[in-house]
């Protein structure tokens, strides 16, 4: 089974950016280079072709952070549809949150989410497992054992772990496994009962706000347990100008720390939740512009090292229901690469740049042997068509839901081939 | 003169003339109120649902009141106890009502918002009757005709809001109002009362009371919510009496002939002095009054009736 994807612009960040065939062969990258076409005459025909000219040709994408609902809420998405609209938007590898139900804390169910996504024949998927018991912030997990299982880091995901001492022994236990310890970091006193930004657009909706500091402070917090501790800290969705600053004052210093950014946070404002548009309700909240040029500038100067999507399913009747009684959430994974190339058009980030945080970086920052095309990795490829425009229509997303702010946006880059492992399996030619 | 809009959720919605437009039928309605036969038959044969997840007396009455008086058949329907119980969602309830073809449904829901999220799902008029922390339509117009009724006119009229403004949907129509039609907006009350940019929606922000009385021809008082202690908002009610309780001493730093207003019910004692409430400068059971023609007003003018 050999796959040969010729002509195309290859961008393997940090190794290559230019022309170049990608040569698979039994489910690995044989071969980056020119001219890979077997001799003249000894075409063998189990070779498929596929013509990339005038498309670029990415490692598969990786994704930090999504919610594949499975177990608990099928209904919402399951690990076979979440994992169809992964390799749809080009993603090969996610990293599901463990706030199912019940809360991926044990074996049994890391195994189970394992065996889902087998079966299912997507996307490949890296669990992450609990911190705590029933993500209930008072016991850890049994986090050697989750390790050992398959997850590739924990975190207690939108119940952050409250407790500083409960946080600080987490990560000095993770550190005997090298297990980085994400934290979505909100002080859930001082967010209690917000459902938006708290700024204007609260003062005049009436809406309960979440101020930046209820993220900001989390994230003091965190940085100075990871200085503390020595262990690896992965912060989810940063959304603060204030978080930015703190983490690139951390790792001036030498923290271990990596951050992660949602497109959504950089794409949208606060404003997009006048009308009470409850498919601009998600936590971290929307913020303003000013955190919006913060978390671009982080981009640009390397303090935010991951595009990571949040993706988080609601059903149709989750989210048609009064503002302060919709989930918080926005899937993503459909919607993610056109938003982090528009950075580029905006002239934030270089094409490769863009590329690395959306695959050698996200792969890095969890210790993951992905998103990269080097000779004897998997064969995890997606060719894309940068200037191909399309509209944003949740009614074609795989996802089963459809809860995305971005309907009806013009955008550019469309994933055209989803390769995982040597295969093909999403084909929009 | 009919209004161009299926609902009424909003001040912020209105332009000036709709505005202006909701106050004049009103007027036009108020005299009713006063004949031996309270009842015009200008919405006979409509069926008004009073839709109400919250507990009110006043507003809920008035809406009957209103409806009554304009021949409408009206039925009270409070959820709160049947199917929100049952899980049934806001929006099948009044899918359920609208299915009984009620042509105007009158809101009250203790979630901002719920009433524009309404509005977009059902082909009845919506009437937001007050919507969590967001807005009191119905109530900021029945104060604006009250303003307009005692001082005639709103432009260079100093209006001072006193109280919880954060958590106060009345506070916000009336500010929203208020800034519409050209008046000098006061908003007064702890820090920890007061939204974050109000200023930015052309209000001046005080923290002291008797700063902020001198010279103004309007003072709103807003209800305490008692319950708010505890949250940390204020350290006790006998504190926050002492520091933004009007007292018939701080209404002589207003204007002479100004108005007092409450939107009801006063916690005698505690925001308001009773001797203030009870005062010829407070015009609480004008507002009471003026309510039900407003309300008559905006029922005649959704229902397309003229």
């Amino acid at each position: 089974m050999r796959i040969l994807i010729k002509g195309g612009h290859v961008i393997d960040p940090g190794r290559l950016n230019g022309p170049a065939d990608v040569l698979i062969e039994n489910g690995k990258i044989v071969a980056v280079g020119q001219k890979l076409d077997p001799p003249a005459g000894k075409a063998d025909p189990s070779t498929t072709i596929i013509d990339a000219r005038g498309k670029l040709v990415l490692p598969g994408l990786v994704d930090l952070h999504v919610h594949l609902r499975e177990p608990g809420f099928e209904y919402k998405d399951t690990i076979q549809t979440g994992t169809a609209a992964a390799v749809a938007g080009g993603f090969t590898s996610v990293c599901c949150m463990p706030n199912t139900s019940p809360v991926n804390d044990n074996q049994s169910i890391t195994e189970f989410i394992l065996e889902q996504a087998r079966l299912a024949g997507n996307a490949h998927v890296f669990p992450v497992g609990a911190i705590t018991k029933g993500s209930e912030g008072k016991e850890l997990a049994e986090i050697g054992e989750l390790r050992h299982a398959g997850c590739v880091a924990i975190s207690d995901d939108g119940q952050p772990v409250m407790n500083s001492l409960i946080m600080r022994r987490a990560m000095e236990y993770a550190l005997a496994f090298d297990l980085p310890v994400i934290d979505h970091c909100e002080d859930l006193h001082l967010s209690e009962g917000g459902c938006m930004n708290e700024g204007l657009v609260s003062t005049q909706l009436g809406l309960p706000g979440i101020p930046s500091a209820a993220e900001d402070v989390m994230v003091a917090r965190n940085l100075a347990l990871a200085e503390l501790t020595t262990a690896r800290l992965h912060l989810a969705h940063l959304s603060t100008a204030g978080s930015v600053r703190m983490v690139r004052a951390a790792k001036s210093r030498g923290i271990r720390v990596t951050a992660e950014v949602c497109p959504h946070h950089f794409s949208l404002t606060e404003e997009a939740v006048r009308g009470f548009n409850t498919h601009a309700k998600i936590n971290p909240p929307l913020r303003t512009w000013q955190d919006v040029q913060a978390i671009k500038e982080g981009l640009r100067d390397g303090t935010i090292d991951v595009i990571a999507t949040d993706h988080a399913p609601h059903a149709v009747q989750d989210k048609q229901q009064q503002f302060a009684a919709a989930p918080n959430g926005i899937v993503g994974l459909e919607t993610a690469l056109p938003l982090t190339l528009a950075l580029v058009e905006e002239g934030f980030l270089s094409l490769e740049a863009a590329v690395a945080k959306l695959t050698t970086e996200p792969a890095r920052a969890f210790g993951l042997s992905k998103g990269s095309l080097a000779p004897g990795a998997d064969a995890d490829v997606v060719v894309v068509d940068p200037e191909a425009q399309w509209e944003v229509d949740p009614a074609r997303f795989r996802s089963k839901s459809r809860n995305t702010p971005f309907a009806g946006w013009k955008v550019k880059g469309r994933v055209i081939t989803t390769i995982v492992a040597g295969r093909v399996v999403h084909d929009a030619a | 003169m009919s209004l161009k809009r299926k609902d009424l959720v909003s001040i912020a919605s209105l332009t000036l003339d709709e505005i202006t437009l909701i106050l004049d039928t009103a007027d036009s309605f108020k005299e009713v109120s006063g004949r031996e036969i309270k009842k015009v038959p200008a919405l006979r044969g409509k069926t008004v649902v009073n839709l109400f997840f919250e507990p009110s007396t006043r507003t809920r009455t008035s809406f009957e009141l209103a409806a009554k008086r304009l021949s409408a058949d009206v039925i009270n329907f409070s959820p709160s106890s049947s199917s929100v119980v049952k899980g049934e969602t806001l929006l099948d309830t009044a899918r359920n009502i609208e299915a009984m073809q009620a042509d105007i449904i009158v809101l009250r829901h203790p979630d901002a918002g719920a009433a524009e999220t309404l509005a977009n799902g059902v082909k009845s008029s919506v009437i937001n009757a007050g919507d969590g922390w967001h807005e009191h339509p119905t109530q900021a117009l029945l104060d604006l005709f009250t303003m307009r009724e005692k001082k005639l006119n709103f432009k260079g009229l100093r209006v001072a809001i006193v109280g919880d403004i954060a958590h106060s949907r009345v506070a916000r129509s009336n500010i929203f109002g208020l800034s519409k039609l050209g008046a000098e907006i006061r908003a007064v009350g702890p820090p920890t009362m007061i939204p974050v940019h109000l200023d930015r929606l052309g209000v001046r922000v005080y923290y002291d009371l008797d700063e902020a009385l001198r010279g103004v021809d309007v003072i709103m008082m807003l209800r305490l919510q008692l319950e708010r202690q505890g949250r940390a908002l204020f350290p006790s009610i006998r504190e926050y009496s002492r520091l933004y309780g009007l007292t018939a001493e701080r209404v002589r730093l207003a204007e002479a002939g100004a108005l007092v207003m409450h939107p009801g019910p006063v916690n005698r004692g505690v925001e308001m002095a009773p001797e203030v409430a009870d005062s010829f400068s407070s015009v609480i059971l004008d507002q009471v009054a003026n309510g039900v023609a407003v309300r008559m007003g905006i029922l005649y003018l959704l229902s397309g009736a003229n």
